[in-house]
C-alpha cells in the first residue's frame, strides 16, 4: 500500500506539486493521469525519495519514506522515467547487480531472473550486452531490474513511452498478475486508453493538484461526459489547465 | 559494506569491457609518458654531444687578404668554405638560410693590419637559429683567441711583457652540467607518473557519476535500499583500483625504458630496477585516492560526459603546478613541503631517482596530507551525492 499525504514541492517560482494526496491500495492497479508538465514525475520521484519533499508525506506499506529510508525502499520496486541500462554489461548482469543492491543471495537472483526472463519474454536476449537493446527490450530489463526483489509496491512512471504494441499488450498482461497476486501497483500515464483500461482507480492530477480521484467509471459519470478521455479534458479546463 | 563491493565489481566489470576507458586507462596514459621521455632523453643527449664533437665549418670571405688569419683557423681544425660574398650577399644568404655563418673580410684589413690598427673582420649570422649562433659563437672565440695571441706577439716584439695586459685570469668552473639537466629530466618523469595515476582512473570517475547520469541509469541506482556512502564510495574505489593498475603498468615501462637511455651520461645513476620502482609505488599510492575523489568530485558536478571531459582534462594539468613551481624557485626536500599533495610526491620519487635517503617521517607526512585532502573531498564527494539536484 502506498500512502501520499499533503506532498508540497516548489522549484524556484515554480509550485509543482501542490497538497496532494491519495492511497493506493494492494491488490489494484492506480493510475496517475495527467497532462506533461502537470507534476506526476515529482510526485512519483518523492514517492520513491530521490527528491525531498517541502512538506508532507509518503508512506509504503506504513514506512515512512523519509525516516525508514531503507525499509521503505525495500518493500518498493520503481521504474523511472529514465530506463537506461549499463551498456557494457548483459541484460542478465544488469537485473543481477540491483538484486545483489538488494542484498539477495546468488542462487536466488539466478532463480529469479530465470523466472523473470521468462514472465516477461526475455530469453532472447538476457545474455546479450545492452549496448543496442530497443526501446521495448531496455524497459523489459529495466522492469525486471525493478521486480528482481519481489516488492510489495511497484511504481511506474510512463513505463509504455516508446513501446510498440506487443510490448505494451505484454506489460499489460504482467501488470494485471501482480494486481491478481494481491501487489499494489502505481502507474504514471498521459494515454488515455491505456489507465481506462487497466486501472481499478485514477487519481487525475493537473498543476500539481489533485482533480479527481475515484473509479474511471465514477469519474466519468461525476462529470457527466461520455469517455474518460472527456471527462478529463473537462476537468483540466475547469482547472484552467492547458493540455 | 557488502554493497559498497557489489559497486566496486560491477564498475570493474563494466570498464574492462570499455575498450575506451582500456586504451586510454592501462595503454595511452600510463604508456605516453615513459615513451615520450625516452625519445626526449636521446634527443637531449644526442644535441649535447653534437655541440662539443662536431667541426666547426663556416665560409669566408675575401681569405686571400687575410693569409695568417685563414692559417690559424684551418690549424685549429675549421673547416672554411671559401666565398667571394660582398656584406649585402651574406646577408641575403643568411636570411634565406642557404648559409649559416660568414665570415668576411673587408679590403681594408690588410692594411689597417699592418698599420697595428683594430682591422675590422665581418661575422654574418642570424642569431634566431639556434645552431647558428652555436657556430658564431665558437667562431667568435676562435678569433678572440687569435686576436690575443696576436697582441701578446706585438708587446713582445716591443719590449713590453704581455702579461702586463692581463691584469685577471678567470678560470669557470661550472657545475651545472649535467646534473642541472638532470632535475629537469626528473621534474618530466614524475609528472608523467602522477599524470599516468590520473588517467588511469580518468574515463572511470567520468562514466560512474556523468556518465550514469546521463545514460538515466543513475535514477533507477538511487531507488534502492542502499546508502549513497556506498554507492560513490565503490565507484571511487573502482576508480582507484585502476588508478593503481596505470601507476604500476608506468613504473614497469619506466623501468624498461631506463634500461635503454643511457642516464648516466647526463649525471644520473640509473637506478630505476624492480626494487626502486616498488618503493616509487608506494610513494604515489597515497595520491591515487586524492586523484580518485578530485576527479569523482568534478565529474559529480557535471551534467554530461563531454562537460565532464573538459572539466577533467584541466585537473590533469593539477599536479604539473606544485612540480612547476619546484623547478622554477629550484625546491629542495623539506619536511614542510611534504604537506603539498603532488609536489612531496615529487620531491620523494626525486630523491629515491638520484639515490639520496628520504626520512621515513617525510613519507609518512606526505601520505598523510594527501589522505587527509582525499577524506575531505570524499565527504564533499557524498555530500554531493545526498543532494536532491544530484538527479538534475
Amino acid at each position: 500500500m502506498i500512502e501520499v499525504h499533503s506532498l508540497c514541492k516548489r522549484f524556484g517560482t515554480v509550485q509543482a506539486v501542490k497538497d496532494l494526496s491519495f492511497v493506493a491500495h494492494n491488490g489494484q492497479i492506480s493510475g496517475l493521469l495527467g497532462p506533461n508538465g502537470a507534476g506526476k514525475s515529482t510526485c512519483l520521484r518523492m514517492v520513491y525519495g530521490v527528491l525531498t519533499p517541502d512538506s508532507g508525506s509518503a508512506r509504503i506499506d506504513g514506512l515512512e519514506m523519509r525516516g525508514e529510508t531503507s525499509l521503505a525502499r525495500a518493500r518498493l520496486g520503481v521504474l523511472p522515467h529514465a530506463t537506461g541500462l549499463y551498456g557494457n554489461l548483459t541484460a542478465r548482469e544488469n537485473i543481477a547487480y540491483f538484486g545483489a543492491l538488494h542484498g539477495i543471495s546468488r542462487a536466488s537472483i539466478r532463480a529469479r531472473v530465470t523466472k523473470l526472463s521468462r514472465t516477461l519474454n526475455m530469453q532472447e536476449f538476457i545474455d546479450r550486452r545492452a549496448k543496442g537493446f530497443s526501446q521495448g527490450q531496455r524497459i523489459k530489463v529495466a522492469l525486471a531490474r525493478a521486480l528482481i526483489h519481489e516488492p510489495q509496491n511497484l511504481l511506474l512512471d510512463e513505463p509504455t513511452n516508446g513501446l510498440d504494441v506487443m510490448a505494451i499488450r505484454n506489460l499489460r498482461e504482467m501488470l494485471l498478475q501482480l494486481k491478481a497476486e494481491g501487489h499494489c501497483v502505481v502507474f504514471s500515464s498521459h494515454v488515455m486508453q491505456e489507465v481506462a483500461a487497466l486501472c481499478d482507480q485514477v487519481v487525475i492530477i493537473g498543476q500539481g493538484r489533485v482533480l479527481a480521484h475515484d473509479t474511471p467509471m465514477a469519474i466519468r459519470a461525476a462529470s457527466g461526459a461520455p469517455t474518460l478521455e472527456a471527462a478529463f479534458i473537462q476537468l483540466l479546463d475547469g482547472a484552467g489547465a492547458s493540455i | 559494506m557488502h554493497a559498497l563491493f557489489t559497486v566496486f565489481g560491477k564498475e570493474v566489470l563494466e570498464n574492462f569491457r570499455d575498450r575506451r576507458t582500456l586504451l586510454s586507462a592501462l595503454l595511452f596514459g600510463p604508456l605516453f609518458g615513459p615513451l615520450l621521455f625516452g625519445a626526449m632523453v636521446s634527443r637531449m643527449l644526442d644535441q649535447s654531444v653534437t655541440e662539443s664533437d662536431e667541426i666547426l665549418s663556416f665560409s669566408i670571405s675575401g681569405d686571400a687578404k687575410a693569409p695568417n688569419l685563414t692559417r690559424f683557423l684551418e690549424s685549429h681544425g675549421v673547416h672554411l668554405k671559401k666565398s667571394t660574398l660582398s656584406e649585402s650577399e651574406a646577408r641575403a644568404e643568411v636570411s634565406r638560410g642557404k648559409t649559416q655563418v660568414v665570415l668576411i673580410v673587408p679590403s681594408e684589413y690588410a692594411e689597417r693590419f699592418s698599420a697595428a690598427m683594430p682591422a675590422p673582420l665581418l661575422l654574418v649570422a642570424d642569431s634566431t637559429d639556434s645552431q647558428a649562433r652555436k657556430t658564431a659563437e665558437r667562431a667568435r672565440m676562435l678569433l678572440a683567441n687569435y686576436n690575443s695571441g696576436i697582441a701578446q706577439l706585438r708587446l713582445q716584439m716591443r719590449g713590453v711583457d704581455p702579461l702586463l695586459a692581463m691584469p685577471i685570469a678567470v678560470n669557470e668552473v661550472d657545475i651545472a652540467t649535467p646534473s642541472g639537466k638532470a632535475v629537469i629530466v626528473l621534474g618530466f618523469m614524475t609528472y608523467f607518473v602522477l599524470f599516468a595515476v590520473l588517467m588511469g582512473g580518468l574515463y572511470l570517475a567520468i562514466d560512474s557519476t556523468a556518465g550514469e547520469r546521463e545514460r538515466g541509469s543513475l535514477e533507477a541506482l538511487l531507488c534502492l535500499p542502499v546508502a549513497r556512502l556506498s554507492l560513490v564510495g565503490g565507484k571511487i574505489l573502482a576508480t582507484c583500483a585502476f588508478m593503481a593498475l596505470s601507476l604500476a603498468i608506468s613504473l614497469a615501462a619506466f623501468v624498461v625504458v631506463f634500461q635503454f637511455v643511457p642516464l648516466e651520461r647526463l649525471g644520473m645513476s640509473t637506478n630505476l630496477n624492480a626494487s626502486t620502482a616498488v618503493l616509487l609505488f608506494v610513494i604515489c599510492l597515497p595520491f591515487i585516492p586524492l586523484g580518485a575523489t578530485l576527479m569523482t568530485f568534478v565529474a559529480s558536478f557535471t551534467r554530461s560526459y563531454r562537460e565532464a571531459q573538459t572539466y577533467l582534462t584541466s585537473v590533469l594539468l593539477v599536479p604539473t603546478l606544485p612540480i612547476a613551481f619546484a623547478s622554477i624557485y629550484s625546491l629542495r626536500t623539506k619536511s614542510s613541503l611534504m604537506l603539498i599533495p603532488s609536489l612531496s610526491q615529487h620531491l620523494l620519487m626525486t630523491s629515491v631517482l638520484k639515490d639520496e635517503p628520504i626520512a621515513i617521517a617525510d613519507f609518512w607526512v606526505s601520505a598523510g596530507s594527501s589522505l587527509f585532502f582525499a577524506a575531505f573531498l570524499g565527504w564533499l564527494v557524498v555530500r554531493l551525492w545526498r543532494r536532491d539536484a544530484l538527479l538534475g
